[in-house]
């Protein structure tokens, strides 16, 4: 049986070698579609090779891009952790305290011009409701404004003031008082 | 009876923020300070002549009435001498020696029809021990009884569900005849609870009630502030503040109906409206020019008009009672002060020179005084200053007095005040001498307005 198998194989290569024998070379035709079918493959593997660089490539803008999206939520995260701003009684200054954190909100609304903001105003209880509405818009505005000087596009930034209506902590102890007198950047 | 029952009826939930009927923050009346100045008068049980219970009991109304104006000081029944039920039945010495010189008495009386015939009559005890009740007169040359012992009477059918109202009603005809000042016992209030963030999901209702408290309705609830309240001049309206949309914006709402109509989204600062005194414009603040400036809205068409123009804050306009001028707060002169501004000609001047600030401004209705809020050593206090010569009294000791609104006979002032770490509405009289608290069930109450005369 395998000896069978081993002879018909022999048998066929003989054949084979004595066709080619007849010949006298390999015709230009022959060596044309050769020298193409090296071309091909070379060309195919070269294609292979920058697929698989550009899907290199990509890969690893993908993953940039993945740690600068979980960097900037990481930082808008922490930016809403630092959203408060609180003022002295019955004045609209930012203190020096509250530039740094306001210097990190204003470079973050730089990167992403995409991004807006409500600064909502609020103050303590003192003085009537409307005129609070009016200290609240003031204290809104003086953050705003900073934000403006900082480079921050007006089209990114809006103010509501809420006065005296929603306040951080109820009751009108001095530590109330202190928590409510604030201004908060709200990001949309 | 109409305008009442008929809140009763049509009040309902507003589709966009739905509510039930009962309001659970019902305000009590406490009177802290007063009663002793207050005139004496007895207030008798008036004579129940049917079967059963009275549906409602109208000498205690009509007592906590007396007692709640401030200028009179009912006397228990235990002191009483007797309890007649009609002027035929009166001992006018018994009465004059008790110290009491004015007495009302009175009937409820059942109809074959189901209805009640309510009979009253007030009289003058020590007149009446004079003439014995039987004063005789000449009148066209004829001797004649004229009973002028009695200082008023009445008689009239009312049903079930009119009692309370009733009550009111001869109590304002009382309060007349012995004052000589109409009586704003069936006036409204219109106010805001608030409630606690973190249990309720709509914290902030507008709630209207009688003007002492009963009958409390619920207009609106919403998860995010109502403010600064105000009624129109026929009391069918309120003109308020919602920050419902995540910013201030001004709408009028028809309180038989409930429908409401959003009249201002401006950018920045929508707020503090006031109807003019005609009711067909709306005194605002703005802030869409820059800072917050007084502008007037005419309400059918909308035009809108600047009535100041500073760069520093003008806010909390409030009508004149003539209508041709606004009060407001400024703080051109660097603290909040009052001035006043002539809509005709634009011309404004200033009306406070007292304290460190001057806040929350209204005129009273004979246009003799401001009501306002005046800061002095850091307190806030509800204050009245006179407009012709500027002498400034000082009318409450409560803490961080605010939101002052003024009873349509300028007999008392209502405001928001601080007790015990809660916002509380407070009553004090236009004199100064009578003091009360309405503490809520529930809640902090802010930013109350009295309604005009309904009746």
């Amino acid at each position: 049986m395998q000896t069978n198998k081993l002879m018909r194989t022999l048998v066929l290569g003989l054949s084979v070698a004595t066709l080619a024998a007849c010949q006298s070379g390999p015709s230009e035709a022959e060596l044309e579609a050769e020298r193409n079918r090296v071309a091909q493959e070379q060309a195919a593997a070269e294609e292979q090779a920058r697929i698989a660089e550009q899907k290199r490539v990509e890969a690893e803008a993908a993953k940039r891009r993945q740690e600068l999206e979980d960097a900037k939520n990481a930082e808008l995260d922490a930016l809403k952790n630092l959203n408060t701003v609180l003022f002295d009684f019955d004045r609209a200054t930012v203190k020096a305290e509250f530039t740094d954190v306001l210097k990190r909100h204003a470079d973050f609304l730089i990167a992403n011009r995409d991004q807006n903001v409500v600064i909502n105003g609020h103050t303590d209880s003192r003085g009537t409701p409307e005129y609070n509405i009016a200290l609240g818009e003031r204290r809104a505005k003086a953050v705003e404004t900073y934000f403006l000087n900082a480079g921050v596009r007006g089209s990114q930034i809006s103010v509501v003031s809420y006065g005296e209506e929603d306040p951080a902590v109820m009751g009108a102890t001095e530590y109330a008082f202190a928590q409510n007198r604030r201004a908060v950047v709200v990001y949309q | 009876m109409g305008k009442f029952v008929r809140i009763k009826l049509l009040i309902g939930a507003l589709a966009l923020i739905c509510s039930t009927f009962a309001v659970q923050a019902k305000l009590q009346l406490v009177i802290t300070e007063g009663v002793d100045a207050a005139r004496p008068i007895a207030i008798v049980p008036f004579k129940w002549r049917g079967d059963g219970l009275l549906p409602e009991n109208i000498d205690r109304v009509i007592t906590d009435n007396m007692r709640r104006s401030g200028k009179f000081n009912p006397i228990t029944m235990s002191t009483m001498p007797q309890f007649p039920a009609s002027d035929a039945d009166v001992n006018y010495a018994s009465w004059a020696a008790t110290g009491v010189d004015t007495i009302l008495v009175g009937s409820v009386e059942m109809q074959a029809d189901g209805r009640y015939q309510v009979t009253y009559e007030l009289i003058d005890v020590l007149r009446g021990q004079i003439t014995g009740g039987n004063a005789q007169t000449l009148v066209d040359g004829q001797l004649q009884y004229n009973n002028d012992h009695i200082i008023a009477r009445g008689s009239s059918f009312i049903g079930e569900d009119d009692f309370r109202q009733h009550a009111h009603q001869i109590s304002d005809a009382i309060y007349e005849q012995l004052t000589g000042e109409r009586g704003a016992f069936q006036t409204r209030l219109a106010y805001v609870i608030v409630r606690d963030r973190e249990v309720h999901e709509l914290p902030f209702q507008l709630v209207i009630s009688d003007y002492d408290g009963a009958n409390e309705t619920r207009l609106l609830s919403s998860p995010e502030p109502l403010m600064s309240p105000s009624w129109s001049p026929d009391g069918e309206q309120l003109a308020y503040v919602s920050f419902e949309n995540k910013r201030p914006q001004i709408f009028i709402q028809d309180i038989y109906t409930t429908s409401r109509t959003r009249m201002t989204d401006f950018p920045g600062i929508n707020g503090a409206p006031v109807f003019s005194p005609d009711g067909k414009q709306l005194a605002m603040v703005l802030s869409k020019d820059g800072n917050p400036e007084i502008y007037v809205m005419d309400i059918a068409t909308r035009d809108l008009r600047r009535i100041t123009r500073h760069r520093s804050v003008d806010t909390e306009p409030s009508w004149t009672p003539d209508g041709k001028s606004l009060i407001f707060s400024s703080e051109r002169g660097g603290k909040p002060q009052i001035y006043r501004v002539n809509l005709a000609t634009g011309r404004v001047h200033r009306l406070t020179y007292e304290g460190e600030m001057n806040l929350g401004a209204s005129v009273t209705p004979n246009g003799e005084d401001l009501v306002l809020v005046n800061r002095t050593n850091g307190d806030y206090h509800i204050a009245r200053q006179r407009i012709t010569d500027g002498a400034i009294q000082v009318l409450t000791r409560t803490y961080l007095d605010e939101s002052a609104s003024i009873a349509p006979n300028g007999s008392m002032i209502i405001y928001s005040a601080l007790h015990e770490g809660k916002q509380v509405l407070s009553l004090v009289s236009l004199d100064g001498r009578f003091k009360a608290r309405l503490p809520a069930a529930d809640g902090q109450v802010k930013s109350p307005s009295w309604s005009p005369f309904l009746f």
